[in-house]
């Protein structure tokens, strides 16, 4: 199944096994979402559980976490990472601080989906992946899959957190297809998963950019170089371990990421790394993103903007020099 | 016109404002004297419209507050001594002394949170009224807010929201001229907040919010059709803050005139010039005054004797998932 059919497969089961459950969000009903990941879901949990809202991302938001505060667990739609920012004063202020602002007293479980990526020309404010901006709020947890699999698995376990999640799937990923287990335990949140065991190069990244980089390892191979490539899966909490024991093994670490370059989380991997492990690294880490430009419609601009496998490939052969 | 009201009602309505008024006075003077940190807003003059609304409330009904939120806790039924070692910071603090003033909420008692965000409090209490509906629960929400909030996008926001889905939701504008340091009215279009209200679909009414009992009669109609037909009502009442926006603003740009217009409407002198008219003795009003002041003392004395939080706290509460150490 698809990407989409995955994360509506995980949330129908869900909203079966826990009525306390619900979404909320514009144009959920009519064609399922932007992507068709809620399709047919209002015909069957209703319309008040599938919440077709006003277009209003801050009273969305709000309401989410008014309802999560008072024993629901909203799903909250956002269609787009940028709409997430029209909704960033409820999500930042208020989803992530209640719990610690009022003692301990109340919690907010809830999940805030909002894709990232380049899709289709979709230009400037369509294509931001912002997800550098919400790892640095104490409060979130933050999540990108980056497969089917991993999206039904992320999903369920982030509909089940008692903290608020950032969810954020990749629209370039709505329609590739995988194996999807939909009998699969949820996943653990904070744990990667090693997409392709290597031993001269690390390199770290997660959503759509994994399969970028296995397409570069791939090549990297050809030329004898091993790479290993590790899927984040959860971008806080970070698998801290999976990547230092591979940096440590590999001595050599690339970052790649879609979102822009200049203050991307990329970075912090790079600081946490070097922090970590300077002693044992053979030369200095590398991170790959966007140059920091809004996102171009035209597609030959566009495609500057994108890291390729290419890109990947050119980087991780100049580490090992 | 309304029945009179029995003594005894007023008589606690009388009680819960002096209360307000006198651990009021103490935050404002202890900010000004140092002993406390941060933002404090004092609720005095507006203490008859927390009193009048949450006195025709349950304990398990909602309320969502904001900034200038200690009345509203009191109000609901907070206890005093923790509501004052919160604003100390110490242990013992409602929010542990995570939350400060600005944060002051007691959540058994369906306290949603005192908001630092203008508006933000509002769009809290309309999910948490659509929880209510969904739930198939009784309970009623109201949000209280100022006539500042009127002009944020937000606040129209929920306005829509609450109309849209049928919510049991009481709006409650405290409208005391001033957005901050600027009048409210200088920055604002159109006719004022209950035709902004009314665009919506959403009636309601404007009362004297410095007479308790106009405010609690007022209220108490209200509560009513929230509760009973699970839709969205307004009250906008007008009021006036004595003091600055916060204790360290003394309110210089307002006209000294004006502040005295408004302090000889005194909610509480009101109300007490009105039980005396019902046969209550002055004396005994003074008595009831005099009690509020010695347990906002006693608070006082709790709060500047209890320890310091744990530097283990610092850390609780954040998140469990990646939480941080």
């Amino acid at each position: 199944m698809t990407y989409a059919q995955a994360a509506l497969t995980a949330l129908a089961q869900e909203m079966e096994r826990d009525g306390s459950v619900w979404v909320l969000g514009e144009d959920l009903g009519p064609e399922g979402g932007v992507a068709g990941q809620y399709l047919g879901l209002q015909q069957r949990f209703g319309k008040t559980r599938i919440v077709d809202t006003p277009i209003c991302e801050n009273t969305i938001m709000g309401a989410g976490v008014g309802a999560a505060l008072c024993g629901t667990r909203p799903v909250i739609e956002l269609r787009y990472a940028d709409f997430g920012i029209c909704a960033a004063d409820e999500i930042v202020n208020q989803a992530a601080k209640v719990r610690y602002m009022l003692g301990g007293q109340v919690r907010a479980p809830l999940v805030i989906r909002q894709p990232i990526g380049f899709r289709d020309g979709m230009a400037a404010q369509h294509s931001q992946s912002t997800e550098a901006w919400w790892v640095h709020v104490p409060g979130l947890v933050v999540v990108a899959p980056s497969n089917p699999a991993d999206n039904h698995a992320l999903l369920k376990a982030a509909i089940r957190c008692d903290d608020p999640v950032v969810y954020m799937e990749h629209k370039e990923l709505w329609t590739v297809a995988g194996e999807v287990d939909e009998a699969a335990q949820p996943a653990a949140l904070g744990q990667a998963n090693v997409a392709k065991r290597g031993s001269d190069v690390t390199i770290v990244t997660w959503s759509s950019m994994v399969g970028v980089c296995l397409e570069a390892a791939q090549a990297l191979e050809a030329r004898g170089c091993s790479a290993e490539v590790i899927d984040l899966r959860t971008l806080w909490p970070w698998d801290r371990e999976t990547v230092f024991e591979s940096v440590a093994r590999s001595r050599r670490l690339l970052v790649v990421h879609q979102a822009v370059k200049v203050g991307g989380f990329g970075g912090e991997i790079v600081a946490e790394a070097s922090e970590q492990l300077f002693d044992r690294l053979v030369t200095a880490p590398r991170r790959l993103g966007a140059p920091r430009v809004p996102v171009p419609y035209a597609e030959p601009l566009e495609t500057m903007c994108r890291v390729g496998a290419a890109d990947v490939v050119r980087t991780a052969e100049a580490m090992m020099l | 016109m309304n029945e009179i009201p029995p003594t005894e009602s007023v008589l606690s309505l009388y009680r819960t404002m002096c209360l307000i008024r006198a651990f009021d006075t103490h935050a404002g003077d202890a900010r000004r004297a140092g002993k406390l940190r941060g933002s404090v807003h004092e609720y005095i003059g507006q203490e008859a419209i927390a009193t009048g609304v949450c006195a025709n409330l349950d304990r398990a009904d909602y309320i969502s507050s904001y900034h200038r939120g200690h009345g509203h806790c009191l109000a609901k039924g907070a206890d005093p001594e923790a509501m004052m070692k919160e604003l100390y910071g110490r242990v013992g603090g409602v929010c542990g002394g995570k939350g400060g003033s600005m944060h002051v909420a007691d959540f058994s008692l369906g306290i949603l949170g005192a908001n630092g965000v203008v508006a933000d409090g509002v769009t809290i209490a309309v999910g948490a009224a659509h929880a209510v509906k969904m739930k198939g629960e009784q309970r009623v929400v109201v949000a209280f807010f100022g006539d500042g909030a009127m002009n944020r996008g937000p606040m129209l926001e929920a306005l829509n929201w609450a109309s849209v889905f049928g919510l049991p939701v009481l709006f409650v504008c405290e409208d005391n001229l001033y957005s901050d340091r600027t009048r409210t009215g200088s920055v604002s279009a159109g006719p004022g907040p209950l035709a902004r209200a009314a665009a919506f679909g959403i009636a309601g009414e404007t009362v004297d919010g410095n007479d308790v009992i106009a405010v609690s009669e007022a209220a108490a109609r209200h509560v009513r059709e929230v509760r009973e037909h699970s839709r969205p009502r307004f009250l906008h009442a007008t009021t006036y803050r004595w003091r600055g926006h916060l204790a360290l603003d003394k309110g210089l740009y307002r006209d000294p005139r004006e502040v005295e217009r408004w302090q000889a409407v005194d909610p509480i002198v009101r109300t007490a010039s009105w039980l005396s008219s019902r046969g209550v003795e002055r004396t005994g009003l003074s008595r009831e005054n005099d009690a509020a002041i010695e347990r906002v003392a006693r608070a006082v004395a709790a709060a500047e004797t209890a320890p310091w939080p744990d530097h283990t706290t610092l850390y609780t509460d954040v998140q469990d998932v990646g939480a941080p150490s």
